[in-house]
């Protein structure tokens, strides 16, 4: 069965998840509703910068993070400044380091999800009288629903499935930073192969069932124009 | 409201395209932007709305600068009503919900707006409805009632029946004419069919490549000849009417009007009931004398100017009956072999009229 070690790991994960997922809801919104509405030449190159953790290795994105959080670092600067303990090797690195990891998997569905709902509704709350953010909570974010369900779980998967920058940010410390996927590295470095399936199993299971979520919630979704 | 007036002046230039418009136009009754597309009666409509922010541009409505040099009057804060052309409703809230969206938040307006409308476009029945599964005439009516419910100060309706087939647009026009007959309201009405234009306006502007090239009453604007107006086919006048008497062995019903009277089909109205009589310059021809026809309206009339068409065999004749003016399409040779000349008098022969109210 799983051990401790085990559930505390899935635990930190899921507990590290959950929390990335909730600040990239409150970040990565107004920067999709951003990109998916401006018209200005800063899209192209804000954009490209949203979508670097797509193509670059975990190792360094982890590795640039490692030297911000540093004692030269601006973030390392900026937590001496405020008189709070370095970043690196904490559950709060992790976070940080996390939320620019994952979040091109919150901002792309939210942006797409926003340019599909075009000027239109928008425009129609406005001749209705329902000013700008009025308009974007009571039209907006609801017809955005599905996109909002898809970017939350993706951006949730995503970062359980983290192992190269956890490695590189936040090390191997049990119930700080010992996530998942790096108690399944021990066990297979300790060729303990028994354990590291159970916990591999684990992880399988729960990303074919987000991933059926999405696919099934994708089909049967009625269209919906406006 | 019945002094509103509207003063909107816009100069806007994009790529291929500008707006260069000086207009005045009254605070009631139904004002019809014409033009074909690309004229820029959208973009101006746009431009009242606030949809579109011309860079230069000043507009008054009822007294209130809602865009000045100064001043710029966000959309949501503008007493207005819009409809779009696709009816746009809110997929995410039932046709209640989406009729109490502009009510909640519009300070001038009261339950009974809200209920007025409803009837007014006899949407009773719908309100609990999803508005994916309402028909496109529906969702349309519905979309009209909502912008009723905020009780705007002026109406704007972007070409509202484009987008529906033809069975829709009769299922709707009832209804429009209903708006139009019982709302004290003044409303600024895209289109670009003059089908819509005769039935509902009682003000014109024409507008073509972004500019107003005339404006005025219906039907003075109508049987001007100096305006290319995209008419075609449909060249024609409207006349204000009453029906006088109705005679029930031959099914016909006369239609008064300042100057004479004619026989039309009759439609079941009452003596007394004002009608619009729409008369196409096709259908009015010219005689030397009064002749045995089966052509039964004929009345003499004065030939008040002769003007081109849209082919060079053709002319545009206008004719003043009492105080009445007709347009009369005619060939050039018929001009030349009758002898058709200015202040001259003729029998003038009306082969059918449309009663549209």
């Amino acid at each position: 069965m799983l051990t401790d070690g085990d559930l505390q790991a899935l635990w930190l994960t899921v507990r590290l998840a959950a929390i990335v997922t909730f600040i990239l809801l409150l970040i990565g919104t107004p920067i999709a509703w951003w990109l998916a509405r401006t018209k200005c030449w800063w899209k192209g190159p804000i954009g490209a910068i949203v979508a670097l953790p797509l193509v670059l290795p975990p190792s360094v994105l982890g590795f640039y993070l490692l030297l911000a959080m540093g004692p030269s670092g601006p973030v390392g600067q900026l937590t001496e400044a405020l008189n709070i303990a370095p970043l690196a090797f904490t559950f709060w690195g992790l976070v940080l380091a996390s939320v620019f990891y994952s979040l091109p998997f919150m901002v792309q569905p939210l942006q797409t999800a926003f340019e599909a709902i075009g000027e239109r509704p928008l425009e129609v709350a406005a001749t209705l009288r329902a000013s700008p953010l009025d308009a974007f909570f009571t039209v907006a974010v609801p017809l955005a629903k599905p996109g909002f369900i898809t970017a939350s779980i993706l951006t949730f998967a995503h970062t359980v499935g983290e192992f190269g920058v956890v490695l590189m940010i936040g090390g191997n410390i049990p119930g700080v930073t010992r996530v998942a996927s790096v108690q399944i590295y021990d066990y297979v470095e300790a060729l303990n192969y028994s354990q590291a399936h159970r916990l591999a199993l684990v992880l399988l299971v729960f990303s074919f069932v987000v991933l059926l979520a999405i696919y099934a919630g994708r089909r049967f979704r009625p269209v919906r124009g406006v | 409201m019945s002094d509103l007036e509207i003063q909107a002046r816009f100069q806007l230039a994009w790529p291929g395209f500008a707006l260069d418009v000086d207009l005045e136009l009254p605070g009631r009754g139904v004002t019809a932007l014409f033009g074909v597309s690309g004229s820029g009666k959208t973009t101006l409509l746009r431009c009242i709305a606030g949809l579109e922010r011309a860079p230069q541009g000043r507009l008054v409505v009822d007294g209130d600068i809602w865009q000045s040099d100064q001043q710029w009057l966000p959309t949501h804060k503008r007493p207005l009503g819009y409809v779009f052309q696709e009816a746009s409703l809110f997929s995410h809230l039932s046709v209640q919900d989406n009729l109490h969206y502009g009510l909640r938040r519009s300070r001038r307006s009261s339950r009974s707006s809200l209920d007025q409308a409803i009837e007014l476009l006899g949407i009773g029945h719908l309100l609990t409805r999803n508005p994916d599964l309402l028909s496109g005439g529906e969702r349309q009516r519905v979309a009209i009632a909502r912008a009723l419910a905020v009780s705007p100060r002026l109406l704007l309706m972007d070409e509202p029946l484009a987008a529906l087939d033809l069975q829709r647009k009769r299922e709707i026009f009832p209804y429009l004419e209903r708006l139009h007959r019982e709302l004290d309201m003044p409303v600024l009405y895209v289109t670009h069919s003059p089908e819509e234009l005769t039935r509902l306006a009682d003000y014109l502007v024409v507008m073509e490549n972004g500019r107003a090239i005339a404006s005025g009453n219906l039907a003075e604007t109508l049987s001007r000849l100096d305006l290319p107006i995209q008419l075609g086919e449909d060249a024609g006048v409207i006349i204000e009417a009453t029906i006088g008497a109705v005679d029930n062995e031959w099914h016909l019903a006369r239609v008064d009007f300042a100057g004479g009277s004619l026989w039309a089909k009759d439609q079941g109205l009452a003596p007394g009931t004002s009608v619009r009589v729409r008369v196409l310059a096709r259908d009015v021809s010219l005689a030397a004398q009064q002749t045995a026809s089966s052509i039964q309206n004929q009345m003499p009339g004065q030939i008040d100017a002769i003007g081109e068409d849209e082919h060079p065999g053709l002319a545009l004749v206008r004719v003043h009956i009492g105080d009445t003016i007709l347009l009369a399409r005619l060939t050039k040779r018929a001009i030349a072999t009758l002898d058709v000349g200015v202040g001259k008098t003729f029998w003038v022969q009306i082969k059918s009229v449309a009663l549209l109210q």
